[in-house]
């Protein structure tokens, strides 16, 4: 080594090439990193185009106002002019100008194929806009602008809707190319007049579903934590062999085709399923209903997310030396106070990896309660998809998704703190 | 708990004991049975989903392969066949894609002085925490901007993004116990870089990296809210019709269905639990 290294005049260790040795690790070190980021750089930017791109793009999503492709603003420009001057508090019609407006961006988002989509944007915020739009369209693109006038007169002939100043607000106070409403809309809430409130009791599903979303996944995780713990426990304490054997019962589960298992579910929950035949062949009179309702997805859930419970649990426990649970004993502990003081505190990191893991997982389940769960046992999840496949209100499907992601990414988080993202094993 | 009763046990110890496994039991049972179940179900000779008085009595009138046959499209259905061969052309190339990129950047990952390292690992585990709802929700916006929607294309990307947490928690495992020195120790006697990543290190990562190949690959055969928001009736897959089937009037066909994928996840897990073995040996004989 020494007859590698040189000094300089000021007393710095050379390498072998001259340079001074500080300055030659440090290229070492970068062209490490280099090689590390190089060998990552095709996976991540695979990952952003087709993950974190379109995350982004539904976050954006969530605030865009558009109808259809288009933004809003840019269907009806001259309209939105004409409403600057225009005040919805004065509980007037909006005078001919802004009608006039609206015959001309009418015209155009008819020749466009636009005005229905126009209609159904606006429906989402003022029930009933949808056909006033889609029974203008026609009629409106024979007008000429020039001379027709005019056009209020005309506008309440095809219906008197085109007077109502609520409508007209609506129209108003979403005309910018971004809108907060589908956010209000997530949380149940409504821009009226006399500003933002929430809508009627009654009428709050989201906040429903959002409760019954967590309040569900909170049970399953109970659930799966109760009958985890005897398991995982009795798991780490067999030896190897047996316990190896036993853990093909949990592993089978964990490889089973979720799709698989909640059909098996589906199956055998029915009214004329397996288990309701052999509680009637047990003499029971009454056929159970499992399935359709919040019992079932519980059920089914509670199946499908236990082993993500009891191999953290199983991994925690197997590093508890036995011999502490004897000692305990030993020093005059009642087996009851031996496991709550010695063995049970061990047992949390593990507890907390599970019950986060399993938390996390059930929040965004979407195909077990579609199947199992009828009306009172979807998630919010369930909702989403059906903004996607019936509604078409993307933008608040956006919204709930977006509402969703922030409480996961905050688990998520919190699992990172607790866990550790690396220390995440499967089977 | 102890794994043996010593015979000076008290009775409370004793109705202890046997009660804590009889709970462990059922435990495994209400794990085990729902899938056990659906097999001798499958073979019903009727279109019912429960057994039938003459499958009680083990008659092999009772038992008949017919749902099988409605699979391979002998009622001159072959929806399902479609599917499936849809399935098994998806499914190889998203966890093709998976393997290759998840492989390299695992191994980035592992060198010493990362930059970023846990903001990138936890980046890259994401698309397996963040729920699929969201990750389609925003796949159909984005891919629709980029022409991917309704595309073979769009949907094996889609299913590849899924599937990469999962081979960079597996490829990474194994490389933390992998000896930095035999690269080395390759180098030293001339190897170059891409022999010795071929001849030395593969081989020895090669367990864990065929594990995150078979997790990508049932993630991508399993997946179905992706395939329904991304895809288009031309790539129908095997859990899309199974999903549809189940939600409007469900058919027996199911249970066959069913059957053969739990036989698939059965050869699977036999597959990964020899590999995780041959794995532990090879550690075994390299120095620690």
């Amino acid at each position: 080594m020494m007859a590698d290294t040189h000094l300089d005049e000021n007393g710095l260790v050379l390498a072998a090439d001259g340079t001074p040795l500080k300055q030659s690790l440090a290229r070492a070190l970068r062209a490490q990193k280099l090689r590390a980021l190089l060998l990552i750089a095709p996976l991540l930017l695979f990952v952003t185009i087709s993950f974190v791109l379109p995350i982004g793009e539904m976050l954006m999503r969530s605030v865009q106002n558009t109808a259809g492709t288009e933004y809003v603003p840019d269907l009806l420009p001259n309209v939105v002019e004409e409403l600057e001057e225009w005040e919805p508090a004065s509980g007037e019609m909006p005078p001919e100008p802004v009608y006039r407006a609206l015959a001309q961006d009418l015209a155009t988002a008819f020749e466009n194929r636009n005005h229905t989509q126009l209609g159904r944007r606006f429906n989402y915020e003022s029930a009933g806009m949808s056909s006033i739009f889609r029974k203008s369209g026609r009629r409106v693109s024979n007008w000429d602008i020039e001379t027709d006038g005019p056009f209020r007169e005309k506008f309440l002939d095809i219906d008197d809707d085109w007077g109502n100043v609520e409508y007209w607000a609506t129209i108003k106070a979403n005309s910018g190319y971004y809108t907060t409403s589908y956010f209000l809309a997530a949380f149940d809430a409504q821009r009226t007049s006399e500003g933002i409130q929430m809508k009627e009791p009654d009428q709050r599903i989201y906040s429903k579903l959002m409760i019954r979303t967590l309040w569900l996944s909170f049970l399953i995780t109970f659930c799966t934590f109760a009958l985890g713990y005897p398991v995982a426990w009795l798991l780490a304490d067999l030896p190897a062999k047996s316990a190896n054997l036993l853990l093909i019962l949990v592993l089978l589960p964990f490889w089973t085709s979720l799709l698989v298992r909640t059909s098996a579910w589906k199956i055998l929950l029915q009214q004329q399923g397996v288990i309701n035949d052999f509680w009637i062949a047990l003499g029971f009179t009454e056929r159970m209903s499992l399935i359709n309702n919040q019992l079932g997805v519980v059920i089914a859930m509670t199946h499908i997310l236990l082993p993500f419970m009891i191999l953290p649990l199983y991994s925690v426990m197997k590093t508890i030396p036995p011999s502490y649970l004897r000692a305990a004993k030993s020093l005059g502990a009642t087996n009851t106070v031996a496991f709550l003081r010695v063995y049970f505190p061990q047992t949390t990191p593990g507890i907390g990896a599970g019950s986060l893991l399993v938390f996390i997982l059930a929040v965004g389940y979407f195909i077990t309660p579609e199947l199992v769960g009828g009306a009172d046992g979807t998630f919010i999840s369930n909702r989403i998809y059906y903004q996607f496949s019936s509604s078409g209100n993307w933008g608040l499907a956006a919204a709930l998704g977006t509402i969703m992601l922030v409480v996961v990414l905050l688990l998520y988080y919190i699992y990172d703190k607790l866990v550790g993202v690396d220390n995440v094993k499967l089977g | 708990m102890a794994t043996k009763l010593p015979s000076y046990a008290t009775f409370g110890q004793k109705v202890w004991f046997y009660a804590f496994r009889v709970i462990c039991g059922l435990v495994f049972f209400y794990l085990i049975f729902p899938i056990l179940t659906i097999i001798p179900l499958s073979f019903n000779a009727q279109d019912f989903f429960t057994f039938t008085p003459e499958m009680l009595r083990l008659d092999p009138d009772g038992y008949s392969l017919k749902h099988y046959r409605d699979f391979f499209g002998a009622n001159g259905d072959y929806s399902w066949l479609q599917a499936f061969s849809n399935s098994i052309k998806i499914a190889p190339l998203a966890t093709l894609i998976a393997v290759s990129l998840g492989t390299l950047a695992a191994i980035g990952l592992t060198q010493p002085h990362v930059p970023f390292k846990k903001a990138i690992t936890a980046l890259l585990i994401s698309p397996m925490i963040v729920p699929l709802i969201i990750t389609s929700a925003g796949m159909f916006f984005f891919y629709a901007n980029i022409g991917l929607q309704g595309t073979f294309m769009g949907v094996v990307l889609a299913h590849a993004a899924l599937g990469i947490p999962f081979v960079i928690i597996t490829v990474t495992a194994t490389l933390s116990s992998f000896d930095e020195s035999l690269t080395r120790a390759a180098a030293n006697m001339g190897a170059d870089p891409v022999t010795t990543f071929f001849k030395v290190q593969m081989p020895l990562i090669l367990p864990g990296v065929i594990s995150g190949g078979l997790f990508a690959f049932i993630t991508s055969f399993d997946e179905v809210i992706v395939v329904l928001l991304v895809g288009s009736a031309g790539q129908k897959t095997l859990p899309w019709q199974m999903f549809i089937g189940l939600r409007e009037q469900i058919s027996p066909t199911i249970l066959a269905v069913a059957t053969i994928l739990v036989t698939i996840s059965i050869l699977l897990l036999t597959t990964v639990e020899m590999l995780r073995r041959r794995s532990e040996r090879l550690r075994g004989i390299t120095p620690s």
